[in-house]
Parts: structure tokens; C-alpha cells; sequence
């Protein structure tokens, strides 16, 4: 895909300092501190009900912060534009492959005929391009997870969130999805990822936060998570996996 | 026993023949309503849309007064319009009183807070939904409205066509501002009304069979193009 192609990485590194989120006095993120940067791609890893899709919507803007701040330091406020999120459970409008893409591009104000190119470049990128005047909705649930990054993808973000991409989906379109990301990390664009999945953190992940019971438990690079993790929780983590891998 | 026979093939006989003085009735009632409930449509939908996705103060408030208007009785929605169009009225100068204007005016007060109150809920459930991916993709609450709104057509749909039915087959509000002048404001409704208790019972039994043939159509054309779109778009 060439149309889309990534500027310079102006909007990381992004700085949380002290963030903590709390809903109906039930704290989820506690006071975390953690500086993301341009290039590797961060996998935050953590149980179920750790706080990593809370995490992750922070940092998007979706929501706000209880207390702590949230800071792109490359942008002086942290531009939506530059930044995509593709969901767990893809939301697709309920017109064709192409419109949905369409959609993602006339938000970010791009003209209606570029529109029309970039979303066909991206549909054949994911390889959708057969479908590309089917109902969004009638696709398959791997599909519409390619449509979903599709989307994403068209609008060339320098920061891509995915929260639990792959939760939803069988191995093979397991494998499609994770080896798409794959792509897009290669046309620069940072990933950030969730997933309570070990194998998919090993075999996506360049580095790992470990997020337990809403703290920042331990931060490392892959292997050397995997390796020999730091912290109690983590290790316990990676055990506690690992009969049924 | 036989009167009531002697009725229904009277009736039946009306509607073959498309006796003329029943096909300006019903053509008048059709046209009252559905300009009623485009009218509603108009004003209904997007209040809908908006009390779905918005989050202003006073919106908890509105929700409520939409859904108890939802059963307001149309002889007072006929009587407040009334009271507005009277020559001492406010609207008085307007001179719609005893109009298909007037009826226009009754059935669209009458039916634009149902379809409000339908369609909020209709769209909060799409809202609950699409939400975090439409802020995610950076739309507003307008451009928000706007998308479940189409996203939305095929329920909505529905909800307008319940509009029509509400307002074809009220006979209050009309009856009060049109005034049931025959040739002018008569329609099917307050025609019923009016040949019944004169006895007149061919005529008001032909316009019910064909106030009940409509409803049903509407119905069946609703959910024949709900299920056809649902198929295709998922």
C-alpha cells in the first residue's frame, strides 16, 4: 500500500505520568508512569480485567483520566488524526466494504476521489478487494477484523491502538490479522497492542507492559520477559499459561 | 341480522365501484397524514437522534415528556390546536381552522413525539453500539446523529410507518380543528363516526374495511422491506 505512506514519527513519545482512572469510586488504572516511544511494538500484556483496554482507551482520548496526565510530547495537543484504534469486536456501518473505509477517510477530510483510491489500495492490501461493494455486515468475523484494519490503516496513523484484535477470531484468520499488523509496523507505524494471549505477545511484541490489578507491574523487552521476567506476578502469569500452550 | 348483510355488500359494492364520494374521503385522509407524518418525520427523527447521542443537561427531563406524549389523547392535541387557530387564538390570523391545514398541524403534534421517543430508543441501543468507534474515527455528535440515522433507515422505517398508523387512524384531533365539513375536512375517521351514528352503515363499514386494508399493508410493506434489508445488509 503506497498511498498511505507514514511521515516521520511526529507525535510519540507519549507520556503518561501518574495516571489513574477510577469508575463509581472502583479505581482500574492506579498511578500509571510509563513513557511510550516511536519504533518497537509494545504489547501490553495482562489477565483479564488487568485494566489494559482501559489503559489503552486513555491513551487514545477515548477517556479521561481520573487523575494524571496524558501528554504527546511530538504534538502540542495530541491530535485523534494521527492516531487509529481497531476494537476487540469490529463496528461496521451498515453500508459496503469500501463505504466503511470511505467513512474512516471523509472524518479525516480527505477529498471523495481520494477517498474512492485509498480505499481500494487498502482493500486489496488486507485483500478484501473482491468484496469491496459487499454489506460490511455480512462478512465474515475474520474478514470484518481485516476491514476493521483496513480502516485504520487508510487513514495512515503514526500510532495504531489495537485492543484484543485477535480475541474473536479462529487461528487462521488469527493468522491474517496478526501477520497484517506485521505490515503495517513494517510501513512504520507504531502498534500498541492488548492481549492476555502469550503466544500472540511473543510472536508480535517487541517489548511488554505488564499490567496487573491496574499497575504497571514490570516493563520489558520480549525475550527477556519471557526469559526471566522481573516481577513476582509476572512470572506467575507466564506460568500459569503455560500447561495449556 | 340483515341489515348487517345488506351493509357489507353495500360497502363491498362502494369500494368496487370506487364510488367517488369514499375516493375523495380516503384520498384526503392519505394526504393529511402522510404530509402529518413527513412533517413529524422531520421534526421527530433528528430530536430522536439527538437525545440518543447528546449528553446536555435537561435531556434526562426531555426523554421523559417524549415518552409520556407518546400517549397523549388526541381529542386534547385537537383542543390545544383548536385553541391555537381559533380567530382569538395566537395563530388565529392564519385562518386554518377547519382545514386540511389544521388537520395537518393536529396529526403532526400528534405523531412527532412518538417517532422522538421511538427512535431515541431505537438509536440509543445502535449509539451503545457504535459509539467508541465513531469517536475513535473522530465524529462529532452532529456527524454522530447523522450516521445512526442511516445506519439506522431500516428500523426507522418501522418506526415512521407506526407514525402513520397512529395518525390514519385517530379520529379526535381532526374532528375537533377540521370540523368534518363535508367535500373539505371529511376523512375516513370522523366519516365512520358521523355515518354510524346516523346509521348509515354502508359507507362507514366500506371506509373501515379499507382504514384496516391500509394499516395492514403499511404493516406488511414495513416488515417485507425490514426482513429484504436485514438479508442484505446484515
Amino acid at each position: 500500500m503506497q498511498r498511505s505512506v507514514v511521515m516521520a514519527n511526529a507525535l510519540l513519545p507519549l507520556v503518561l505520568t501518574d495516571v489513574s482512572f477510577a469508575i463509581r469510586g472502583h479505581t482500574i488504572i492506579d498511578g500509571v508512569s510509563v513513557e511510550i516511544d516511536a519504533g518497537p511494538r509494545t504489547v501490553i500484556l495482562g489477565p483479564n480485567g488487568a485494566g489494559k483496554s482501559v489503559l489503552m482507551r486513555l491513551c487514545h482520548g477515548l477517556l479521561q483520566p481520573t487523575s494524571g496526565t496524558i501528554r504527546w510530547l511530538g504534538s502540542r495537543n495530541g491530535k485523534r488524526r494521527q492516531q487509529a484504534m481497531v476494537f476487540q469486536r469490529p463496528v461496521m456501518l451498515r453500508r459496503s466494504a469500501r463505504a466503511n473505509i470511505a467513512y474512516g477517510l471523509a472524518l479525516a477530510g480527505v477529498g471523495a476521489l481520494e477517498r474512492r483510491l485509498r480505499a481500494m489500495d487498502v482493500l486489496e492490501a488486507v485483500g478484501l478487494a473482491q468484496v469491496a461493494d459487499k454489506p460490511a455486515r455480512v462478512l465474515s468475523g475474520g474478514e470484518q477484523q481485516r476491514l476493521a484494519l483496513a480502516r485504520a490503516w487508510a487513514l495512515g496513523p503514526e500510532v495504531l491502538f489495537l485492543d484484543e484484535p485477535t480475541a474473536n477470531l479462529d487461528p487462521g484468520a488469527t493468522r491474517e490479522v496478526e501477520s497484517l499488523i506485521g505490515q503495517i509496523h513494517a510501513g512504520g507505524t507504531k502498534i500498541i497492542m492488548t492481549t492476555h494471549n502469550l503466544g500472540q505477545a511473543r510472536r508480535l511484541g517487541d517489548e511488554i507492559l505488564f499490567i496487573n490489578a491496574g499497575r504497571l507491574a514490570e516493563r520489558a523487552p520480549v525475550v527477556e520477559f519471557f526469559t526471566q521476567p522481573a516481577s513476582a506476578e509476572a512470572a506467575a502469569f507466564i506460568k500459569g499459561e503455560l500447561p495449556w500452550q | 341480522m340483515n341489515d348487517i348483510a345488506t351493509a357489507w355488500t353495500t360497502a363491498l359494492a362502494l369500494i368496487g365501484g370506487l364510488d367517488p364520494q369514499l375516493t375523495a374521503i380516503v384520498a384526503l385522509s392519505m394526504k393529511v397524514s402522510l404530509a402529518a407524518v413527513a412533517l413529524a418525520a422531520m421534526v421527530g427523527l433528528p430530536l430522536g437522534a439527538m437525545l440518543a447521542v447528546g449528553r446536555f443537561p435537561g435531556r434526562q427531563s426531555t426523554v421523559v415528556v417524549m415518552n409520556a406524549l407518546m400517549g397523549l389523547p388526541p381529542v386534547v392535541v385537537g383542543l390545544v390546536v383548536y385553541l391555537l387557530l381559533s380567530r382569538a387564538g395566537p395563530l388565529g390570523e392564519l385562518g386554518m381552522l377547519f382545514t386540511p391545514g389544521a388537520m395537518v398541524m393536529a396529526q403532526t403534534i400528534l405523531v412527532a413525539p412518538i417517532m422522538a421517543a421511538l427512535s431515541r430508543q431505537a438509536l440509543e441501543d445502535a449509539w451503545r453500539e457504535y459509539e467508541e468507534q465513531l469517536r475513535s474515527l473522530g465524529a462529532g455528535p452532529l456527524r454522530s446523529a447523522l450516521t445512526l440515522l442511516w445506519d439506522s433507515r431500516f428500523s426507522l422505517i418501522t418506526i415512521v410507518l407506526a407514525g402513520f398508523g397512529r395518525a390514519a387512524a385517530e379520529v379526535g384531533a381532526v374532528m375537533i380543528v377540521g370540523g368534518n365539513i363535508d367535500g373539505v375536512t371529511r376523512v375516513m375517521t370522523t366519516t365512520i363516526a358521523l355515518e354510524t351514528s346516523k346509521g348509515d352503515l354502508p359507507l362507514a363499514l366500506g371506509l373501515g374495511i379499507i382504514l384496516v386494508g391500509i394499516v395492514l399493508g403499511v404493516n406488511a410493506l414495513a416488515q417485507l422491506v425490514k426482513d429484504a434489508a436485514l438479508r442484505r445488509y446484515g
